[in-house]
């Protein structure tokens, strides 16, 4: 009886969430023309200038396009990600969070129904984006339009878990904007999404070492990996330990007695 | 659970949000019995939304214990929720999906299934009069329409305790007459508990009980009647401000 009421209530969270970004086309709109600018005309730019050596998991020599397909397929679940936890710092100030919250269901378990209804979507955007880019000649192996799926999944909860910890520290819708400067672009730039690392290392050593450590190269080397229907066990151990922790953090902090939201809850009225 | 019985049972509830600020509620302890009115009084900023906060955990108290229907909220927060419904403060409704599909919502949170779940939404849109409603988005309808459905979605799994935060918030007057009109038959025929949070005096009919809070602690309970005649008053707005020292906010 149990499992039935919690298989309910992730179907009626999932439902919500595809409602909600079936019913809002400007956001898919959004989410498909950014990576597409990137591959279609920065690619273009820089094709000349960034020579791509060849390296694991490519067999041959690639182009510049190729190469940024999959950072730009991770960038298309980072904001994602950043969207959802954005709903959910309006949902908090629209107050449809506490519905959620006064429902018999265990919160961890609505927090993470919440950020697979997120990563689902993303998904649904990431194949919308392959689908244009093979449209205009950049293929992947047919095989890796499958093997990619368990990788876009991992790297969308941990995006989404990502932004779900950093949603419990923005008190005002106001502040997102602050957020996505100062996570957004860095994580993407620094990271492999655009350039190779050795390339990084060549200019700067303390860059390089920013870079290997940031989760989220590991998610984007992690889909590298997968679309060529390969495993990159070292990207999967670091993007599954992020996505612990940054799950754990949520979690924490969307918990009544102890987490930021209590405390933060103060200036509320009598 | 029959008349006569307590729905929600509070005792010494304890919460500071911390800092320098002392308790926000300090020993605050009542009863709601079931198939009746309890309005929950006081000023802005007494403790009310804190003190709901608290019953539908969202906060955990300090101290205190809450039961709803004999369950510890402590102990059994999910059995103590499931039979509790909640009406918030602040509109909760997606505004950009349908009446029907706000309350299908609703109900899959609440792991209701959806063969129960359909007939049961046609029952409560019937019941408040928003039958022909159903598909329109929410945006669309006015705050009267928009409270009657967050009223119909907080009983969609029959609960035994209604708690209602000061839910006449934005309304005009035959709204706020219809929405109290609503709850007080819900509490005749279905013996329904419901605890309705507001700081205005007209809300309160006789008949009903009121629980007084001022500073975070309860200064009075008891049906109506009996509180205005032991404070010595002609009117529950008199007798408030003899018991608190305030006027009405």
């Amino acid at each position: 009886m149990s499992a039935l009421l919690y298989g309910r209530a992730l179907k009626a969270v999932v439902w919500r969430e595809v409602l909600r970004f079936t019913g809002q086309r400007g956001r898919f709109v959004a989410a498909l023309v950014r990576p597409l600018v990137w591959l279609l005309v920065f690619a273009a730019g820089f094709r000349a200038a960034l020579g791509v050596s060849v390296q694991p998991p490519y067999e041959t020599y690639i182009t510049y396009e190729t190469y940024i397909v999959p950072g730009l397929l991770a960038m298309v679940l980072l904001f994602n990600g950043m969207q959802s936890s954005l709903s959910m710092v309006y949902d908090r100030e629209m107050g449809s969070m506490r519905l959620l919250l006064v429902s018999p269901v265990r919160r961890e378990f609505l927090l993470a129904a919440k950020l697979l209804a997120g990563a689902a979507v993303g998904i649904l955007q990431c194949f919308a984006f392959l689908a244009v880019a093979a449209l205009t000649g950049i293929e992947v192996p047919p095989a890796g339009w499958l093997a990619v799926v368990p990788a876009l999944l991992l790297a969308g909860l941990m995006l989404g878990a990502l932004g779900m910890v950093l949603s419990s520290t923005v008190r005002q819708l106001e502040n997102f904007a602050g957020v996505m400067n100062f996570v957004i672009f860095p994580t993407f730039f620094l990271s492999s999404a655009l350039y190779p690392l050795w390339k990084m290392r060549e200019s700067s050593e303390i860059l390089w070492t920013i870079c290997a450590a940031n989760p989220f190269t590991h998610a984007v080397e992690l889909i590298r990996f997968a679309l060529y229907g390969q495993v990159g066990w070292e990207a999967l151990g670091w993007v599954s330990l992020a996505t612990l922790v940054f799950l754990g953090l949520s979690f924490w902090a969307y918990n009544p007695a102890k987490g930021l939201m209590a405390r933060k809850a103060g200036a509320g009225e009598g | 659970m029959g008349a006569g019985t307590d729905s929600l049972e509070v005792e010494g509830i304890r919460f500071s949000y911390g800092g320098a600020r002392g308790f926000a509620l300090d020993g605050v302890g009542f009863t709601v019995p079931a198939g009746g009115l309890t309005a929950l009084l006081g000023v802005n900023g007494a403790g009310k939304s804190t003190l709901l906060a608290v019953l539908t955990g969202l906060f955990r108290p300090t101290a205190g214990e809450v039961r709803v229907c004999g369950r510890s909220l402590r102990r059994e927060p999910l059995a103590a929720l499931a039979a509790m419904g909640v009406v918030f403060q602040q509109p909760t409704l997606d505004l950009d999906l349908s009446v029907r599909q706000n309350l299908a919502y609703a109900a899959g949170l609440r792991g209701m299934a959806g063969r129960d779940a359909g007939p049961r939404i046609d029952a409560l849109l019937e019941r408040f009069g928003l039958a022909d409603r159903a598909g329109a988005k929410v945006r669309l309808l006015n705050g009267g329409h928009r409270r009657r459905v967050e009223l119909a979605r907080a009983l969609l799994h029959r609960p035994r305790l209604l708690v209602l935060d000061e839910p006449t918030v934005g309304l005009d007057l035959p709204s706020r007459r219809a929405l109290l009109e609503h709850v007080h038959a819900l509490c005749r025929e279905d013996g329904v508990a419901a605890l309705w949070a507001t700081h205005l005096f007209d809300e309160v009919a006789p008949g009903d009980r009121a629980v007084v809070i001022d500073r975070g602690r309860v200064v009075a309970e008891g049906p109506v009647e009996g509180l205005v005649e032991r404070a010595g008053a002609d009117s529950l707005e008199q007798a408030f401000r003899a018991l608190t020292g305030r006027a009405a906010a």
